[in-house]
């Protein structure tokens, strides 16, 4: 901010040769960023004996890539101006078509193919109905949710599924364990982090992902697949659902029928902490990564903090109503600069 | 029909018998319209005559109603479509601009045709580059003023229609079309625009030029076809009408329906 200060006013005419500044291209990342260090500060601050100790990183680093891996998929659809609540009953059924898969005597990578052919075909369905028939998103991914959860419940019959290390030892080496002493789960995040950061910046479909929750009718006359983009963004979803849902089941070691209660805000609370518009257009993965863990810190520091718990949501809705006030004032300031050119 | 100076030859692109109906409305009714190569078609026609509705049937944003054909070089194509016609090197400059205005210019400038890299990614570096010399070295409006990283919503209106322009001069197109170009610019900007019309057909490709103003449309287009109400009430070349016969058979269509 001190060189806008600093600057003269510039000569007519030759106010924008310079490129946008890094607040203006980087303002909402670096903006979280900053929030979620200083929270961590403050914790250290509060109770530093709980802060200092290694095991509650180790905990938290197990638990909050569980909604982290979905806020990241989440962020394509939000970027295409849509929004899918429909992923908690997802997480659901394709974790219970692996149960039914393994439990016919069938191989585990079979049902993890069912379980994710599984996601990617209820994304599908959500993104054929939003993209082909124009039906709005917030309506159509109630309708589905409730469609996915009862299609599972009817399949277990209502009941769970043991999912011991016994007799899962591959998929538990896979979803629950440590990888030089690091909870895998967490790399797991920080590897779809990197991947879904390759596909929103350096593929086609990630341009089009922009173009699409940017103006869609302009998408269109360029000819960009309008509905080919929101699909495959549902379809993402869908399948890191499914992804998430195996990870919570093996890390609890057992499916519940209800997996998948209690994602819902957690989830979508990253995407728009993260500086994701709700309005289109605008997105970044890092920011939903650091914005997910931000969300799980204060889960797993109030808690170890010894505060008592029902400050919890109170304290989640101080920070995201802020950060998001913030964003948005300091997106607002940069625009003006840049179209006044100061 | 006024056709001799292109008799025998073979339009680059071509509609036969297209109609477009959007649930009651008859936008286009058994429309018959073709473009040569080299050569300016200027579209003139009232409010509501049909004419964005012909331009985005030639992109194939419309598909035509049945019956209707449109062949590209001589060739009948049944799966006309935007992405099918820009890879044939048909572009437009659309009256709406067809931007995305969060995004920055060089995403704007390569919208639906992003090059890659031999991976298969993103090739960001020269879509920046590219963008950077296109702006200086075509758009004109303001030289060097912008960047490429630059969002489109902060720039001015003549400053959109240059990207809307480069971008479609860029990837060569062998016709270009203009939707209402001019519309909301300044003189120079005006004028800018104009040159670049000329521009095309000194190239040697084709264009179809769209404006309100018969003043901007006469001097610079090869023959004129006149829409009223979804069809085409008139064909002309410029040598065989002045602007003042032009100009009173447009008020007798308006009137009438008829050019006669």
């Amino acid at each position: 901010m001190t060189d806008v200060a600093i600057q003269k006013p510039a000569k007519p005419g030759n106010n924008r040769i310079r490129p946008p500044s890094v607040m203006r291209r980087y303002g909402s990342q670096l903006g979280i960023i900053g929030v979620g260090l200083a929270m961590w500060a403050a914790f250290i601050a509060a109770a530093p004996t709980v802060f200092l100790d290694p095991d509650i990183y180790s905990a938290f680093a197990e638990t909050t890539p569980l909604f982290a891996v979905i806020a990241l998929a989440l962020t394509f659809v939000v970027i295409t101006g849509e929004i899918d609540l429909s992923f908690p009953s997802i997480m659901a059924l394709g974790t219970a078509v692996f149960c039914l898969v393994a439990q016919a005597g069938l191989p585990h990578w079979l049902g993890l193919v069912a379980g994710f052919a599984t996601g990617a075909a209820c994304g599908w369905l959500n993104g054929t109905l939003i993209a082909r028939l124009n039906i709005p998103s917030l309506v159509i991914t109630i309708g589905t949710s409730f469609l996915y959860r009862g299609i599972e419940l009817i399949l277990m019959n209502g009941t769970g599924v043991p999912l011991t290390q016994e007799h899962y030892p591959a998929m538990q080496a896979i979803f629950n364990s440590h990888v030089f002493g690091i909870p895998v789960q967490s790399l797991w995040a920080l590897l779809l982090a990197a991947i879904l950061w390759v596909l929103l910046n350096r593929t086609r479909f990630g341009a089009h992902v922009f173009l699409v929750g940017d103006n869609p009718t302009s998408s269109r006359l360029m000819g960009i697949n309008v509905v080919g983009v929101k699909t495959g963004a549902f379809m993402l979803v869908g399948v890191v659902a499914v992804f998430a849902g195996l990870m919570t089941s093996f890390v609890g070691y057992y499916f519940w029928p209800t997996t998948g209660d209690g994602f819902l805000l957690n989830t979508i609370a990253s995407v728009f902490l993260g500086g994701t518009s709700v309005f289109g257009g605008t997105g970044s993965i890092i920011g939903s990564l650091v914005a997910a863990y931000i969300i799980g810190a204060i889960n797993a520091g109030i808690v170890s903090a010894g505060i008592n718990a029902f400050y919890t949501q109170l304290c989640f809705g101080l920070v995201i109503v802020l950060s998001v006030v913030l964003q948005t004032i300091i997106e607002r300031r940069v625009r003006r600069q840049s179209i006044t050119g100061r | 029909m006024p056709d001799d100076a292109n008799a025998g030859r073979v339009p680059v692109i071509e509609l036969r018998n297209v109609s477009k109906t959007f649930g009651e409305v008859r936008s286009l009714a058994q429309v018959n319209f073709a473009v040569y190569p080299g050569e300016i078609v200027g579209l003139l026609g009232d409010n509501g005559a049909g004419k964005s509705t012909l331009v985005k049937t030639v992109m194939g944003y419309h598909r035509p109603d049945p019956g209707g054909e449109i062949h590209f070089e001589g060739k009948h194509i049944d799966d006309w479509s935007v992405a099918r016609a820009r890879g044939l090197g048909i572009e437009t400059v659309y009256q709406e601009r067809a931007l995305c205005e969060k995004q920055p210019i060089w995403r704007n400038m390569f919208m639906g045709r992003e090059p890659t890299n031999r991976w298969g990614l993103l090739d960001v570096k020269r879509m920046r580059s590219e963008a950077a010399r296109l702006m200086n070295e075509h758009m004109g409006f303001t030289s060097a003023a912008v960047h490429p990283d630059n969002v489109v919503a902060t720039m001015s209106g003549g400053e959109k229609q240059g990207v809307a322009i480069t971008r479609a001069l860029y990837f060569d197109a062998r016709l270009v079309i203009l939707d209402e170009p001019t519309m909301g610019l300044s003189l120079t900007e005006t004028r800018k625009t104009l040159d670049f019309v000329e521009g095309i057909k000194n190239a040697g490709k084709s264009a179809i030029f769209i404006d309100h103003n018969i003043f901007h449309v006469y001097p610079v287009v090869d023959r004129l076809y006149v829409l009223d109400r979804g069809r085409v009430a008139g064909m002309y070349s410029r040598s065989e009408i002045t602007m003042d016969e032009l100009i009173e058979r447009l008020y007798r269509v308006a009137r009438s329906g008829s050019m006669h």
